[in-house]
């Protein structure tokens, strides 16, 4: 079973058994978990759902996290795609996800996933991470544990500087 | 100026370790130079034709005696004695060993300063007007908000991957001099009817390919509303911005191909789903301006006797005073603005040993404080009226006392093919070239207010749109031709310059310019600069001139 770095609620990271099988649009369907593009969802999305199996659902950059609002209750994971490190509309998508729509499932990133991406996808609300420079999940900690302040209010729970200097 | 706190301080030190355990990887062959690229894109750090090239960043252009002696230390350990001021209030330096890059991060933490997001797809440094808190002219300090933004824009968690780089300026003053209208956003400070404090918001000007002045989409942004106002702008770009092509990846795009209205309405719709929750609380607005350290003035008489008679006495004193010097808010008080455009000179270049002199005079006789201008000079904002004569001799002994703030000598002008691995032509010596030509400073005060920027490629860092004689140079089957356009203007009165006829050899260009004097001086009413004579007559009278000169 493939695996994937995931960020446990003590801000830990660990690495775990992915059982979601990552399922291209020209595939055949196989048994279990999958994540599917959100054009076949909107197609079988339904059907798989009454089968029992848990959905997650795969956006590419240029897909709107609005278009998803009403399914989020049913599906266990948004796969949020970067087809390219340097393609940031994944961080406004996670950050809207938990943001405004109070999403409470997996949001995983999935595609050119680096490292250094790492501080930025978490304090956007990311909790699953598929790395694709080979990064294990001490590296994950160390980027994301890395400085010691934000500045601002994000999705994360971190508490921002200008409320750390209230308290000081 | 604002003073670090812990926060700020770890926040600094946090990034600067980062970044020499990415340079370890880098050096040890784990890190490609594909890879690592974009890892020190984020630290300031260019690769150009000769070297590392290392941008720090200057927050607002604002600076004290002893950051500016540490770039001193720096140009003298790890460069060459020298350092580039830029259009963007920064420094650079051209001849970085990338071994040498993290000590220098390291050195520059030590007093509160960095090269965060000096480079790459992000929100980079704000810029201000460089007489901030020392002309009567702002409505409020701009420097506050310009370092509200510096720490809410720092290490963005949604904003560091945008579709190309964003660039915020911020003015508080009628006269802009942060060429607001042509940043990716423009804020304008100004007061409601009832006196509140608010922005004028300008978005989607820029220079570049394709040069625009940006449209306002909110005329009176209530000022406590700013951050979720930016966040919405940024998060509509994030989301829409082109991701396909380079050159149309810019916020002007986007602004551009929706038109104002429809760009300004979605901003408007997203703000109001972030709500105040987006916004610093006033708590936090208020500590910042208290970290700015307080100036304290001296109740002086508004005549300096003492000014007024070594003026009488040294004219070269009185020509400096005319020139470069400019009302401070205090009676007794000056604004000094010194040239980095020395004729025959590289623009916007310092060496350390006169980084050492302005910040030995920033400390003994200007409050501890200098600033940056875009148009790549330094101001010491508060100077004594009674001391001039005195900063003006050590000055002179420095060879910072050119006398040509604003006037032909005093050209922005990009690195060009000398260092720039972009460039298509040489701009530096075109302006010392132009310099020399103007070297008469009689000639010079008599020709006035004039501003030649000059750009070696179509990317235009030398910001050739809005000078008022622009220069681009271009590449015609391997040799440098350049290409001049006239009436642009970076300030309020912002736009964008209209070619004037095909491009000159690189042997043109100064005679050009001469030609192009003489016309307006021939044909200029009373009181008019040169772009106000341009803007009367039109292209006409300039292009038969130049161009009956060519053939």
């Amino acid at each position: 079973m493939p695996t994937l770095i995931r960020r446990l609620d003590d801000d830990q990271f660990i690495l775990a058994d992915d059982p979601f099988t990552a399922v291209a649009d020209d595939e055949g369907l196989p048994p279990g978990d999958v994540i599917i593009s959100f054009t076949r969802f909107q197609a079988e999305g339904d059907r798989l759902l009454t089968e029992g199996r848990a959905v997650g659902v795969r956006l590419e950059p240029a897909e709107e996290v609005e278009a998803l609002a009403y399914d989020l209750p049913r599906i266990a994971v948004v796969a949020l795609a970067f087809p390219k490190y340097r393609d940031g509309r994944g961080y406004t998508a996670a950050r809207l996800l938990r943001e405004r729509f109070a999403y409470a499932g997996e949001v995983r990133a999935v595609g050119e996933v680096l490292r250094e991406q790492a501080g930025f996808m978490v304090r956007c609300g990311f909790d699953a991470f598929a790395p694709a420079d080979g990064a294990s999940p001490q590296d994950w900690a160390h980027a994301v544990h890395r400085h010691r302040h934000v500045y601002q209010r994000a999705a994360d729970l971190r508490t921002p500087a200008f409320v750390e200097r209230e308290g000081g | 100026m604002y003073q670090y706190d812990a926060v700020d301080q770890e926040f600094v030190a946090d990034r600067s370790r980062e970044f020499r355990e990415q340079v370890a990887r880098r050096l040890s062959g784990e890190l490609s130079e594909d890879q690592f690229k974009t890892l020190r894109l984020m630290n300031g750090l260019y690769l150009q034709l000769h070297a590392y090239m290392l941008r720090i960043a200057i927050p607002y252009g604002s600076l004290n005696a002893r950051q500016m002696r540490r770039l001193a230390h720096i140009g003298r350990v790890y460069d060459r004695g020298y350092g580039h001021f830029t259009t963007r209030q920064n420094l650079q330096f051209h001849w970085i060993k990338l071994r040498d890059a993290p000590d220098i991060l390291d050195q520059l933490a030590e007093v509160d300063m960095h090269a965060i997001q000096t480079s790459g797809n992000c929100i980079r440094n704000v810029t201000s007007d460089p007489y901030a808190g020392a002309t009567a002219e702002e409505l409020d300090d701009p420097r506050v908000w310009s370092e509200a933004i510096r720490q809410w824009s720092s290490l963005h968690p949604e904003f560091s991957f945008l579709p190309r780089k964003f660039k915020i300026a911020i003015t508080a003053s009628a006269k802009d001099r942060t060429a607001a209208k042509v940043h990716d956003i423009g804020l304008m400070i100004r007061r409601g009817r009832d006196g509140q404090l608010g922005f004028e918001v300008i978005v989607g000007g820029g220079l570049g390919r394709t040069p625009y002045v940006g449209p306002t989409i909110t005329e009176f942004l209530p000022a406590n509303r700013l951050f979720s106002y930016l966040e919405a702008i940024l998060r509509v770009y994030n989301r829409h911005g082109r991701r396909d092509n380079i050159y149309k990846a810019r916020i002007k795009i986007l602004v551009a191909a929706l038109g104002a209205e429809e760009f300004a309405r979605q901003v408007a719709e997203e703000w109001a789903k972030i709500g105040p929750e987006g916004d610093l609380p006033d708590t936090e607005l208020a500590r910042i301006r208290g970290a700015f350290a307080t100036t304290v003035f001296e109740a002086l008489p508004a005549r300096s006797e003492a000014f007024e008679s070594a003026k009488a006495a040294h004219p070269a004193l009185a020509r400096f005073a005319r020139n470069n010097l400019r009302p401070h808010k205090k009676p007794g008080y000056t604004i000094i603005e010194v040239s980095l455009k020395t004729i025959g000179d590289t623009p916007g270049d310092a060496t350390s040993d006169q980084m050492d002199v302005i910040a030995d005079l920033a400390e003994r006789y200007g409050q501890d404080d200098i600033r940056v201008t875009h148009e790549q000079n330094l101001v010491l904002p508060h100077v004594r009226l009674d001391d001039v004569p005195e900063v003006f001799a050590q000055l002179q002994a420095a060879g910072l006392a050119s006398a040509n703030v604003n006037l032909i000598s005093d050209i922005i002008a990009c690195p060009g093919l000398d260092y720039c691995a972009l460039a298509n032509a040489r701009a530096i010596p075109v302006a010392q070239q132009i310099a020399q030509t103007f070297a008469d400073p009689d000639r010079a005060e008599a020709i006035g207010e004039l501003k030649i920027k000059i750009s070696g490629c179509i990317n235009a860092c030398g910001h050739h749109h809005v000078g008022h004689i622009g220069i681009l140079g271009v590449d015609k089957k391997g040799e440098e031709f350049y290409q001049l356009t006239l009436g642009g203007s970076g300030a309020e009165d912002a736009a964008v310059g209209k070619m004037l006829g095909p491009a000159l050899p690189y042997d043109k260009v100064a005679s050009a310019i001469d030609t192009l004097v003489e016309v307006y001086l021939r044909e200029r009413q009373e009181g008019e600069r040169f772009l106000d004579t341009y803007r009367r007559t039109g292209v006409e009278p300039f292009k038969e001139a130049v161009y009956a000169d060519a053939h």
